[in-house]
C-alpha cells in the first residue's frame, strides 16, 4: 500500500512538473540579469522596469484591457439575456439556439478570425479596435452562456413569479429577486469572457486595424524580430493575472455550489 | 353562502396539442375554503395559475369581484400565492421576505415593522425575523411563505400543494394551522392538492378534477358519502365499486343478490356502478347476511383491520375493528343508506383510475 501511495505522489509530481516547468522557466528567466536565454547571470528586476518604460508594451497593455473589459461587459449582458430568454422558448427552438451557441466554442479560432475579417472587409467596415471588440464579443458570448445558464435553470421561474405575485413589476422582480441569485454565475461568466479576450491571439490578429496591438499580437511581433526578456516579464505578469482570475472564479462558483449543496441537504 | 368572489367562466387551456382544462366553470364565494383535488395532470395547478395570473386561458374569462381580470398581470391582482416550493427569496432575511410586498406598495416603515411582527406571531415564528432563509427548516419556510403572502391582506389566498414537501406529522399540524389562519383572517382560500385526506380535512368545498374536467363539487361529506362517478369514488378513500343493475327504485341487484337501497330515478333494469365504502360492509356469521363469503386476506392497520372477502365472485374490501382470520366463512350485509348508486362512466375521465399507492 505504502509503495503505491509513493508511486502515486511521484506520478502527480511529474505531471505537475511537466505542465508548469515551461512557465516556471519563463518566470525565472524574467528575473535574469543578462539577456541570454539559457544562462543565469544574477537576479534583477530591470526587465520589469524596462517593460513599464516601454511605450509599445504599455500601449498594447492598455488596448488589451480596454478590449477585454468592453467585450466582457457586452458579452456578459448579451449572454445573460440569452439565458433568460431560453426557458421561454419551446424545446425545438431552444435546442437550435443552444447548438448555434456551441458552434463558436468548437470552431477553430483561425476560421472564426478569418471569416470575421472577411465579413468586416466585405461590408466595408474599416478594421480598428472596434472590429476587434466586436470579434471578441462574438466568441465570448458562448462562455458567458455556459456559466450563467445553469444558474437560470437552477433558479427556475417561481422566484420571479412570487415577486410578481407580491406586487412587483417585472423590472423590480428581475432586479431585486432574479439578478441577485444569478450574480455569481454572471460574475464568473464575466471573468471567463475577460480571460478569453486577454488570451486571444488569432482572432485579434485577423481583425485588428493597422497599428492596433494587444499584448499577444505585440509579443508575437517581437518574436519575429528577436525576443527580449521584457517579454518574459510581461508574460509572467499575464500568467499571474490570469491565474488569479481563474482562482477567483473557482472560489466564487465553488462557494455557490456549497450553498446549493447545503440547501439540498436541508430540504 | 356569502357573495361571489371569483368566477371562472368556460375556461379552456392547452399546451401544444395537450388539452389541460376543457370548458371549466367554477364559482368561489367569499370566505370559502375551496380545494381543487385531483391526480397530477388533472389541471388543478393550471386552474390555480390562471386565477393567479401566471397563465392566460385560451378562452373563457376570470372574474374577480365581478371585474374581468383575465388579462390582468399578477402584480395587479388583489390576491397572493403560496407556492409549492415556497419560493422564498434567498438573498433576503425572513423579515425582508415578509416586507417585500409591503415595501413595493410603499407602506410606512412603522406599518411594515408592525405587520412583520404581527405576521411572524401569526405563524409562530417571532424569533426568526433576522434569520436567513437557508437556516430554517422546510416547515418553517412554509410558515414564512404564508406570512409573506398574508401581510398584504389579500382578498384571496392561493395555495399550491403547500404541504407537499413536509413530513406526515408536520403536515397534519399545518392543516390545523391553516384552518385556524383562515378563520382568524377571514380570507378566501383556494387550495390545490392531490391528497384527498387533506382536502376532506380542511375544505368547505371540494372540487374533484380529472383530465381537465370537474368531476364533482360539494362539501367533503357529500363528496365522500355520495360520489357521483367511479373516478370520484376511487379517488376519495377506498371503496368497493361493483357493477350491478337497478331493478327498480330503491332496489339494486349486486352480483346476483338484491339489496335494498335509498336511491331512485335510475329507471328499471339499468346497469349501474355500486359504491360501498369498506367501513360500511358488515361482517356476520354465515347465513346471517345478504350473501356468504370467505376471508382471503387480513392486515392490521391500527384503528381497524382491513380484510378482503371473496363473495359472489367479487373481492370485497372490508374495514372492521373486529378481525376475522383468513379462511373463515362470513356473511356480508350493508345498510341501505350506505349503498351509493352511480351511473356507468360516460367518458374516460369519469372512470376509476388505479392509484400508485
Amino acid at each position: 500500500m505504502k509503495k503505491h501511495s509513493v508511486l502515486k505522489k511521484v506520478y502527480m509530481a511529474l505531471i505537475i512538473l511537466f505542465l508548469y516547468a515551461p512557465i516556471l522557466t519563463l518566470m525565472v528567466l524574467s528575473f535574469n540579469e543578462g539577456r541570454t536565454m539559457g544562462k543565469w547571470t544574477g537576479f534583477s528586476l530591470h526587465w520589469y522596469e524596462d517593460m513599464f518604460a516601454d511605450e509599445d508594451i504599455m500601449d498594447a497593455l492598455k488596448n488589451t484591457v480596454i478590449i477585454a473589459l468592453v467585450s466582457a461587459v457586452v458579452s456578459t449582458v448579451i449572454g445573460t439575456l440569452f439565458c433568460l430568454a431560453l426557458p421561454r422558448l419551446n424545446n425545438k427552438v431552444r435546442s437550435v439556439f443552444l447548438a448555434l451557441n456551441n458552434i463558436p466554442l468548437l470552431n477553430a479560432d483561425i476560421v472564426t478570425g478569418l471569416s470575421l475579417m472577411l465579413m468586416f472587409v466585405a461590408f466595408g467596415i474599416t478594421l480598428s479596435m472596434g472590429t476587434v471588440i466586436l470579434a471578441h464579443i462574438t466568441f465570448c458570448i458562448p462562455y458567458v452562456v455556459l456559466s450563467v445558464r445553469p444558474k437560470v435553470r437552477q433558479l427556475g421561474m417561481t422566484h420571479y413569479e412570487a415577486a410578481l405575485d407580491l406586487g412587483a413589476t417585472p423590472w423590480v422582480a428581475f432586479f431585486k429577486v432574479v439578478l441577485p441569485e444569478l450574480r455569481s454565475g454572471i460574475f464568473s461568466g464575466f471573468l471567463m469572457a475577460f480571460t478569453m479576450s486577454v488570451d486571444d491571439f488569432i482572432v485579434t490578429h485577423f481583425t485588428r486595424g493597422a497599428g492596433i496591438n494587444t499584448l499577444s499580437t505585440m509579443i508575437y511581433g517581437q518574436v519575429r524580430i528577436g525576443i527580449r526578456p521584457t517579454v518574459y516579464a510581461l508574460s509572467t505578469i499575464v500568467f499571474v493575472v490570469v491565474f488569479i482570475l481563474l482562482i477567483a472564479s473557482n472560489i466564487i462558483s465553488g462557494k455557490s455550489a456549497t450553498v446549493k449543496a447545503r440547501r439540498k441537504a436541508e430540504s | 353562502m356569502s357573495s361571489t368572489l371569483v368566477e371562472l367562466e368556460h375556461i379552456s387551456k392547452s399546451y401544444g396539442s395537450k388539452l389541460i382544462i376543457d370548458d371549466l366553470s367554477l364559482t368561489i364565494h367569499e370566505n370559502e375554503f375551496v380545494t381543487l383535488l385531483g391526480p397530477s395532470g388533472c389541471g388543478k395547478t393550471t386552474t390555480l395559475r390562471i386565477i393567479g395570473g401566471f397563465e392566460t386561458p385560451d378562452s373563457g374569462r376570470v372574474l374577480f369581484e365581478g371585474r374581468d381580470i383575465t388579462n390582468t398581470p399578477p402584480n395587479h391582482r388583489n390576491l397572493n400565492t403560496v407556492f409549492q416550493k415556497y419560493a422564498l427569496f434567498p438573498n433576503m432575511t425572513i423579515a425582508e421576505n415578509i416586507a417585500f410586498g409591503l415595501r413595493i406598495s410603499k407602506k410606512s416603515k412603522q406599518y411594515i415593522d408592525d405587520k412583520i411582527k404581527y405576521a411572524l406571531k401569526l405563524v409562530n415564528m417571532e424569533d426568526f425575523a433576522d434569520r436567513s432563509v437557508d437556516s430554517i427548516s422546510g416547515g418553517q419556510q412554509q410558515r414564512v411563505a404564508i406570512a409573506r403572502a398574508i401581510v398584504n391582506e389579500p382578498k384571496l389566498l392561493l395555495l399550491d400543494e403547500p404541504l407537499g414537501a413536509l413530513d406526515l406529522k408536520l403536515r397534519q399540524e399545518m392543516q390545523y394551522e391553516l384552518i385556524r389562519l383562515k378563520n382568524e383572517l377571514g380570507i378566501t382560500f383556494i387550495y390545490v392538492t392531490h391528497d384527498q385526506e387533506e382536502a376532506l380535512t380542511m375544505s368547505d368545498t371540494v372540487v374533484v378534477m380529472n383530465q381537465g374536467y370537474i368531476q364533482q363539487m360539494g362539501t367533503p361529506e357529500s363528496i365522500y358519502n355520495e360520489p357521483e362517478n367511479a373516478f370520484v369514488a376511487a379517488f376519495i378513500g377506498d371503496s368497493n365499486i361493483i357493477p350491478g343493475f337497478m331493478v327498480q327504485d330503491k332496489l339494486v341487484d349486486i352480483l346476483g343478490v338484491r339489496f335494498d337501497c335509498v336511491d331512485s330515478g335510475f329507471g328499471t333494469n339499468t346497469p349501474v356502478d355500486v359504491v360501498i365504502r369498506p367501513e360500511d360492509v358488515i361482517l356476520g356469521k354465515p347465513g346471517e347476511g345478504r350473501m356468504d363469503g370467505r376471508v382471503t386476506h387480513i392486515i392490521f392497520k391500527g384503528v381497524h383491520y382491513e380484510m378482503e372477502v371473496m363473495a359472489g365472485g367479487f373481492e370485497w374490501l372490508v374495514q372492521s375493528t373486529v378481525g376475522h382470520p383468513v379462511g373463515e366463512e362470513v356473511s356480508i350485509s350493508v345498510d341501505p343508506f350506505n349503498i351509493q348508486i352511480m351511473n356507468k362512466p360516460a367518458s374516460e375521465d369519469e372512470e376509476a383510475i388505479k392509484l400508485d399507492e
